[in-house]
């Protein structure tokens, strides 16, 4: 079966469709006081084929709890996940089978996700021996061919894991990842171990396999400005939600949830020097044990009003546009060093966020 | 509910961008001159830090920059007489507020550390300890230089940082335990224990790496507000070049040991003069620009510092090491003044001909746009 043939990348339908997408972990504290972690809860999304759709959000947001869902690695609570018209969502083990040949994942730690005692060549061979396929021309030529499309070095089959940099090792995940010639991957947080010049050639060899392989991602990222660089589409998360989710420009230059906004100016920015003008968020994420009634962001927000406490806001584009957001107050304009959109003075808000002068 | 930022609600909403000058005014308060850290190991001498040299003057930060290997945390721990004293071989000079720390007794450096110069980690739950509560550290922190403190005048002391650093209901928080706290808490009650005895000198290394970016903001905030009130010299090594840009007024980039590039913030981020600097800055992803364009990495690996490269030991991974002939491959390249005051580059390659080469293929890729 080959995947990667006859994608057309425009006006399809979703490779991937995610309804109503849930995780509760049960927890327990104290004597017989069970709780629910509500780490992912309720995500709708789709990914069209040959596109990466990017998952942001800051840690306990539930964006690798929801990657290992789409790989099946956790079963969801509820909702449903359609794989290229399947509904895959409680697949058994066997109806997983061919699907996983079609999904696969890679790993933020490059050093934990392979198997030391085993030579690179037996690593990236695995998924093909466990799934009984022999590529034409044999199993040892297409691992030289995956070692060649990562850009490694063809010869170095017979090494093994801790001869290699991280860098080199994150490689030997993609390869193994692209074995069965899958048509998406999850990718969750694949470059985020790694220093920053090797970071760069990471992302780059990735953007080239979407490009040649047309291969649709999810990546996973608390890293906004990388995400923006391989991400065709964006969702930002918080406390297990969605809360805007919108073609990349719209995220990134004119966002309108205050959370996204807020995430934006908080990047440090390279171009500019000295303390930036920047929306100040106070606090901490709250604990998804027990999340804030109404608008999860509201005990941070500031422009959190009444309404905010008592009802959740849906996840509904404004604007007509592939722009949705959960908001009651969405903010609209650019972001900018100028006019970062943040709380202008007014401090009636329990939350005290502050602006800080440039 | 907690009240996040009550604490410093109360401190000065700006960050003055430059912070005045107070006291000293007789010279930087460290200075590193000539400073070599070398370990020996089965495998070979290893040179962690090879002949480095900077100032740090009170009320100002200065931001060491590089990747893992380059020697940024070793130099820093020498300060701070953190390393193995049977395994390493330190030489140069290490000078706090006066005095000479190289060759100076342990019980003297010990003295010295905690109270004139404090080191905040990058994992604050591995530097705190798990079986004692937060408020107790801190409060043995302050009674290790004021034997004299009594426990009621050093626990109020270490309720006071908490308070100071941003931690709401500070006395209650004191008798927590460092699992109680989330990962920015954590980290602000390691930095109330870094300066409970008010110390000089702090050194951060990697100090928000953990940190979500919305936490990264206000732990970096509050490091400023702290060096305004404090007036304390601040060494941040750090590998984001966004978190120099935001809070450094010098930078160092270090690469295999060694400085490749000093000078002030705006000149090394702004004016670049060494091609692994360009690489840096071409390489990082850019919240602006075209984000279809492809980033522009540094090819290679960096080095083990077992066997550095000879020469310049960029000289594998740079695009013009063959503009001099041989020169690269076999000299070292001594950090030379780039015309600029205090702007100091360690390239073979002549000022002129880097000003054009950065113009022609750098100035005009990714963030060093």
């Amino acid at each position: 079966m080959n995947g990667t043939d006859d994608q057309p990348a425009a006006e399809v339908e979703p490779l991937l469709r995610v309804r109503g997408l849930s995780k509760h972990f049960p927890v327990r504290s104290g004597f017989r006081n069970r709780s629910l972690v509500r780490a992912v809860d309720g995500l709708d999304f789709d990914v069209r084929p040959g596109e990466t759709l990017g998952l942001v959000g800051e840690s306990g947001c539930g964006k690798t709890t929801t990657g290992r869902m789409l790989v099946r690695l956790l079963e969801p609570t509820s909702g449903t996940i359609e794989f290229d018209g399947r509904d895959i969502t409680h697949a058994g083990r066997r109806e997983l089978r061919p699907l996983r040949q079609n999904l696969q994942i890679i790993f933020q730690d490059p050093y934990a996700s392979l198997n030391p005692r085993h030579t690179v060549g037996r690593i990236i061979a695995m998924p093909l021996q466990v799934n009984g396929i022999e590529p034409a021309g044999g199993t040892k030529a297409r691992v030289r061919e995956l070692l060649e499309i990562v850009g490694l070095n063809p010869e170095h089959y017979n090494r093994y894991p801790h001869e290699f940099s991280g860098g080199q090792r994150q490689r030997i995940g993609i390869a193994r990842a692209l074995a069965l010639r899958p048509k998406l991957i999850v990718a969750d947080e694949p470059v985020s171990a790694l220093d920053v010049s090797i970071q760069a050639q990471v992302i780059n060899l990735l953007r080239e396999l979407q490009r040649d392989l047309g291969l649709a991602f999810v990546f996973i990222a608390h890293d906004l400005a990388v995400v923006r660089h391989f991400s065709q589409r964006v969702a930002v998360m918080y406390l297990g939600r969605i809360v805007e989710i919108g073609d990349r420009t719209d995220i990134y230059e004119r966002p309108q949830h205050p959370y996204t906004r807020a995430l934006l100016s908080a990047i440090p920015d390279v171009t500019k020097l000295g303390p930036a003008g920047r929306i100040r968020l106070a606090g901490d994420v709250p604990t998804p044990l027990d999340p804030p009634s109404g608008c999860r962001f509201r005990t941070r927000c500031w422009k959190a009003q009444d309404i905010c406490a008592t009802e959740e806001p849906a996840l509904v584009p404004r604007s007509g546009g592939n722009q949705a957001t959960a908001c009651h107050f969405p903010e609209s304009g650019p972001v900018g060093p100028d006019a970062t959109g943040g709380p202008r003075g007014d401090g009636s808000v329990g939350a005290s966020v502050e602006e800080v002068a440039r | 509910m907690d009240r996040p930022e009550s604490a410093s609600s109360g401190q000065p909403e700006r960050r003055p961008s430059v912070p005045e000058q107070q006291r000293g005014t007789d010279g930087p308060y460290l200075r590193v001159s000539d400073l070599r850290v070398r370990f020996d190991t089965e495998d070979g001498v290893v040179r962690a830090v090879d002949g480095v040299s900077f100032a740090v003057e009170r009320g100002r930060t200065l931001g060491i920059v590089g990747e893992s290997g380059s020697g940024k945390s070793v130099t820093s721990l020498a300060i701070l007489g953190l390393h193995n004293a049977k395994r390493t071989a330190i030489s140069g000079e290490i000078s706090v507020g006066g005095r000479q720390l190289v060759g100076l007794p342990e019980e003297e450096v010990r003295r010295l550390r905690g109270r004139d110069m404090a080191m905040i980690f990058q994992d604050p739950l591995s530097a705190l300890h798990p079986y004692y509560t937060v408020g107790r550290q801190i409060a043995e922190a302050y009674r290790v230089h004021h034997p004299r403190a009594g426990k009621r005048e050093a626990k109020q002391r270490a309720v006071d940082m908490l308070g100071r650093v941003g931690i709401p209901q500070p006395a209650r928080r004191f008798d927590q335990y460092p699992h109680e706290f989330s990962g920015g808490m954590r980290q602000r009650a390691m930095i109330a224990m870094a300066l409970v005895n008010d110390p000089d000198l702090l050194i951060a290394d990697e100090p928000t790496t953990a940190l979500d970016v919305t936490v990264q903001a206000q732990i970096l905030d509050l490091l400023a507000d702290l060096q305004a009130e404090f007036h304390s010299a601040i060494i941040l090594i750090t590998h984001d070049l966004g978190v120099v840009s935001q809070v450094a007024d010098d930078v160092l980039v270090m690469y295999g040991g060694r400085a490749v590039e000093q000078g002030g913030v705006e000149q090394v981020l702004r004016r670049p003069q060494h091609p692994y600097t360009w690489g840096l800055l071409s390489s990082v992803p850019s919240l602006h620009g075209d984000a279809d364009a492809d980033l522009v990495p540094i090819r290679g690996n960096p080095p083990s510092l077992i066997n550095l490269p000879s020469g310049c030991a960029f000289h594998p991974r740079c695009r013009y090491a063959d503009r001099n002939g041989d020169r690269s491959r076999t000299e070292v390249p001594e950090l030379r003044p780039t015309g600029e005051e205090g702007h100091l580059a360690a390239c073979h390659l002549s000022v002129d001909e880097r000003t054009r080469l950065y113009r022609a293929d750098i100035a005009d890729v990714g963030v060093a746009r």
